[in-house]
C-alpha cells in the first residue's frame, strides 16, 4: 500500500465564522508496509490529518491517493466502504462498543465492510494479541492492556493496507505501551500492511526509523 | 454481523431501560389481545356462530325479548302459542310461498320449545323439546357432544355441562320442577337425567331439556278445555262443533290433583286451572294437541331466501311472529355492544401508542449517550444508513418484541382466566382462538416503529464521526 497526499488543505469555520486552516500539506508519501510515527504539538492537526485521510473528515481541496484510489473523490458512501475494508483504525482511548464482546467488536469491523464475519479469522487475530481466554468477556471486563489489543485486533480484521494509530499508547502505562507498540508493529510487519502512528512520547517515537514532525510538511498558515 | 442483531445487542447493554418499554409495549397489546379475545367471545355468543335457526317462531311482542327469551334463556316467554301452530299453520303458511309443493321444500327442521319452569335446585331453566332438538347443529357448524342417551320419554331430561357441574348432577340423577309462577309451588313430577351435553358456550349449558311430552304431563301444563277453544279461535284456528266436544271429552275424568292458582308465568293458562285428577305418577296418558303449547318454535329453513319470505308470510297473519334471531342480536351488537368494544380497543390502542412513545424517548434520550459509539461504527466503516438502520432496528426490535410478548401474554391471560369465566359465567372461552385483527397488530407495531425510530436514527445518521470521537 502506498499513501500519497498532494496539496491537502483542510480548515474549520470558528464560532464566530473565522475560517481556521488547520492542515496545508503539500506532499507526503508513504511506502509500502512502511512503518511512519508522526509527532507534533496538541492541536496541530494530527488527528485531522489521520481522520482526512481515512475518510472520516472532508478535505478542502488537495488529493489523498491510497493505492491508487483518491479519497477525497469519492463519496461518503464510498469511502465508508473504503475505510471499511482498506482502512484500519486505532483510537487513543480503544474506542471498544460496550456492548460487544472481545471476539464481537473484532467481528463488527469485519461486519461493515459488507464482508462475512470471519469467526475463524477473528479468533486468530484475538489469539495473536494474547486474548484467546478473553474472547467473550466485555470490554468493561478487561484491563486497559487487553482493551487496546482488541483495538488492534479490530483494526487488522479486514486484513486493512492501512493502520493508522491515532496516540495508541497514550492511556497505558510504560509497561503496556511496550507491548501494544511491538504489538502494532509485529503485526503491521506480518501482514504487510503500512503504518502511520501519532503519538508524543518520544519513547514511542524513538523505536521507528522514520520519524515525521507535522510542523515539518504542514503550514496552515501558509493557505491563508 | 447482522444489523438485527447488533441493534439486540445495543439494546442488551441497556437491559433495564430496554425491558422496561418493551414490557410497556406488551402490556399495551395484552390489553389489546384481551378485548380483541373478548370481543371474539362475545361475537360467538351473541351472533350467529350461537344460533343455529333461521327463523324463531313466537308470541307477538318484542323481536328482542323473544330471541333473549329462546335463544339466550333471559327472561320468559310473553305468552305461548297453540300447538296448532306448529302442525297447522307453519307448514300452510310454508305451502302457500310461490313454488313450495311440500312444506320440506322450504322449512329443513322445526322444533317446539316450550318454557317457564326452573329446577328445585339452582333454578336452571327448564326446555321442554323434542329429542330431536339435540340432533340438529345447535349453532352454524356445531353438534351437540354428550354422554348419556337423549330423553326419549316423557319423563326423560338431558342437562348442560354447567347445570351438571354446579348441581353435581349426572346421568341417572332426579330432579324436580318449581312451576313458573310466583308461587314457588314444586311440581311433584321427577324427571331422571337420561344424558349430559358437553359444554358448548351457549346458553345450552346453563338449561335443563326435558321431554316436551313429559312437560306437558305435569300436573297444569296443559291448557283447560275452554280456554283452549278459544285460544284456538283468536289466533284464528277453525274449531268445529266436533273438534271442540272432542277437547271436552278428551279433558273428562283427567285425574289432576288439586294444582290452582300456580300463576305460571310463560303458560297462559296455567293458572286456576281447577284440573283434577291429574295422573302424578308415570302412568302417562296422551295429551290432546289441541291442549298442547308451545312457547317458540325454532325453524330452519333450507335457504336464507326462504327464511325472509316465510318469516313475512308468517308475520302477516296469526298472533305469532317470526324473526330472524341473528338479525336481532347484530342490531343490539351494532348498537351497544359494538361500540363499547370499539371504545374498548380504541382505549387499548391509546395504550399501546403511549408505550411506543415510551419507546421513542428512550431510544431518543440514549442517543446522547451513544453518540461516541455510534461515530466508533461510523469510524469502522458503518455508513449513515446503516447507524440509522440500527436505531431503526431498536425500535423494531423493542415494538415487535414488546407485541410479540404481549400477544403471548394477552393469550396466557385467557388461558388462566377461561376456567374462571366459565365456572364463574358458563361461557366457554376459546385461550387459542385468534382474532384476525391480531393479524393487523404487528403491520401496525412495525409502523410505529419506523415511527419512534426515525427521528433518533435521523440523530445517529446526522451524527459527525470526528466531533464525536474528540469529545
Amino acid at each position: 500500500m502506498s499513501l500519497s497526499i498532494r496539496n491537502l488543505k483542510k480548515s474549520y469555520i470558528e464560532p464566530g465564522g473565522r475560517r481556521l486552516p488547520i492542515l496545508n500539506v503539500d506532499s507526503f508519501d508513504i511506502a509500502d508496509a512502511e512503518q511512519v510515527v508522526l509527532i507534533g504539538s496538541s492541536g496541530g492537526g494530527k488527528t485531522t490529518l489521520l481522520n482526512v485521510i481515512a475518510g472520516v473528515t472532508t478535505a478542502d481541496s488537495g488529493q489523498v491517493v491510497i493505492d491508487g484510489t483518491d479519497v477525497t473523490k469519492l463519496p461518503e458512501a464510498g469511502r465508508d466502504r473504503f475505510r471499511a475494508l482498506r482502512i484500519g483504525y486505532v483510537f487513543q482511548t480503544f474506542n471498544l462498543l460496550p456492548a460487544f464482546t472481545a471476539l464481537e467488536n473484532v467481528l463488527l469491523g469485519m461486519s461493515f465492510g459488507g464482508c462475512k464475519a470471519d469467526r475463524p479469522h477473528a479468533r486468530e487475530l484475538l489469539k495473536r494479541v494474547g486474548l484467546e481466554h478473553r474472547l467473550n468477556h466485555r470490554p468493561t471486563k478487561l484491563s486497559v492492556g487487553e482493551q487496546q489489543r482488541v483495538a488492534v485486533a479490530r483494526a487488522l480484521a479486514n486484513r486493512p493496507s492501512l493502520l493508522l494509530a491515532d496516540e495508541p499508547t497514550a492511556n497505558v502505562d510504560t509497561s503496556n505501551q511496550d507491548n501494544i507498540l511491538k504489538l502494532i508493529r509485529e503485526a503491521c510487519t506480518e501482514n504487510g500492511v503500512s503504518l502511520m502512528l501519532v503519538t508524543h512520547s518520544t519513547d514511542v517515537a524513538s523505536q521507528f526509523d522514520r520519524i515525521e514532525k507535522l510542523s515539518d510538511f504542514n503550514r496552515p498558515e501558509a493557505s491563508e | 454481523m447482522n444489523l438485527l442483531v447488533i441493534a439486540f445487542k445495543s439494546l442488551r447493554q441497556r437491559a433495564l431501560s430496554s425491558s422496561l418499554t418493551a414490557l410497556s409495549v406488551a402490556l399495551g397489546i395484552m390489553l389489546v389481545v384481551s378485548v380483541l379475545v373478548i370481543k371474539s367471545v362475545v361475537d360467538d355468543t351473541f351472533t350467529q356462530r350461537s344460533v343455529g335457526v333461521s327463523l324463531l317462531v313466537g308470541p307477538r311482542g318484542s323481536d328482542l325479548g323473544n330471541v333473549l327469551s329462546a335463544v339466550y334463556r333471559i327472561g320468559k316467554p310473553s305468552e305461548n302459542l297453540p300447538w296448532r301452530v306448529l302442525t297447522e299453520d307453519l307448514p300452510g303458511r310454508a305451502m302457500r310461498l310461490t313454488g313450495v309443493k311440500d312444506p320440506s321444500d322450504i322449512i329443513e327442521w322445526a322444533i317446539p320449545m316450550t318454557m317457564g319452569d326452573v329446577t328445585e335446585e339452582g333454578t336452571f331453566p327448564v326446555v321442554g323439546t323434542t329429542p330431536k332438538y339435540f340432533k340438529v347443529e345447535y349453532a352454524s357448524g356445531q353438534k351437540f357432544r354428550k354422554k348419556g342417551e337423549l330423553p326419549v320419554n316423557p319423563f326423560d331430561a338431558m342437562i348442560g355441562s354447567r347445570v351438571a357441574r354446579e348441581n353435581g348432577w349426572d346421568v341417572g340423577s332426579q330432579f324436580s320442577l318449581i312451576h313458573g309462577g310466583a308461587d314457588g309451588h314444586v311440581h311433584d313430577e321427577k324427571f331422571t337425567i337420561t344424558g349430559v351435553l358437553a359444554p358448548t358456550g351457549t346458553a345450552n349449558d346453563g338449561t335443563v331439556f326435558v321431554n316436551i311430552e313429559g312437560f306437558f304431563l305435569i300436573s297444569g301444563h296443559e291448557k283447560p278445555p275452554e280456554e283452549a277453544i278459544q285460544r284456538l279461535k283468536d289466533f284464528g284456528f277453525e274449531v268445529s262443533a266436533e273438534q271442540e266436544a272432542a277437547i271436552r271429552e278428551a279433558t273428562s275424568g283427567h285425574d289432576h290433583a288439586s294444582h290452582d292458582d300456580h300463576g305460571h308465568e310463560g303458560h297462559e293458562g296455567h293458572d286456576d286451572h281447577g284440573h283434577e285428577g291429574h295422573d302424578h305418577g308415570h302412568a302417562h296418558h296422551g295429551i290432546p294437541d289441541d291442549l298442547k303449547e308451545v312457547s317458540f318454535i325454532l325453524v330452519r329453513t333450507k335457504t336464507s331466501l326462504g327464511s325472509i319470505m316465510l318469516a313475512s308470510e308468517i308475520n302477516e297473519g296469526m298472533r305469532a311472529q317470526a324473526v330472524n334471531p341473528i338479525q336481532v342480536i347484530s342490531k343490539l351488537m351494532k348498537l351497544f355492544v359494538g361500540n363499547t368494544q370499539k371504545l374498548l380497543l380504541f382505549l387499548t390502542g391509546l395504550i399501546v401508542v403511549v408505550a411506543g412513545i415510551g419507546i421513542f424517548v428512550s431510544i431518543y434520550n440514549s442517543m446522547s449517550d451513544r453518540k461516541r459509539e455510534i461515530a466508533i461504527m461510523r469510524a469502522l466503516g458503518a455508513s449513515r444508513v446503516t447507524v440509522f438502520s440500527i436505531i431503526l432496528g431498536e425500535s423494531l426490535l423493542l415494538c415487535v418484541g414488546g407485541g410479540t410478548l404481549g400477544l403471548l401474554m394477552g393469550h396466557g391471560l385467557v388461558v388462566i382466566a377461561a376456567p374462571l369465566v366459565e365456572s364463574q359465567a358458563g361461557i366457554v372461552v376459546n385461550p387459542w382462538s385468534f382474532d384476525a385483527m391480531e393479524l393487523v397488530l404487528f403491520p401496525i407495531l412495525i409502523g410505529m416503529a419506523t415511527l419512534v425510530g426515525f427521528l433518533p436514527g435521523l440523530t445517529a445518521y446526522r451524527t459527525d464521526v470526528a466531533d464525536a470521537l474528540s469529545d
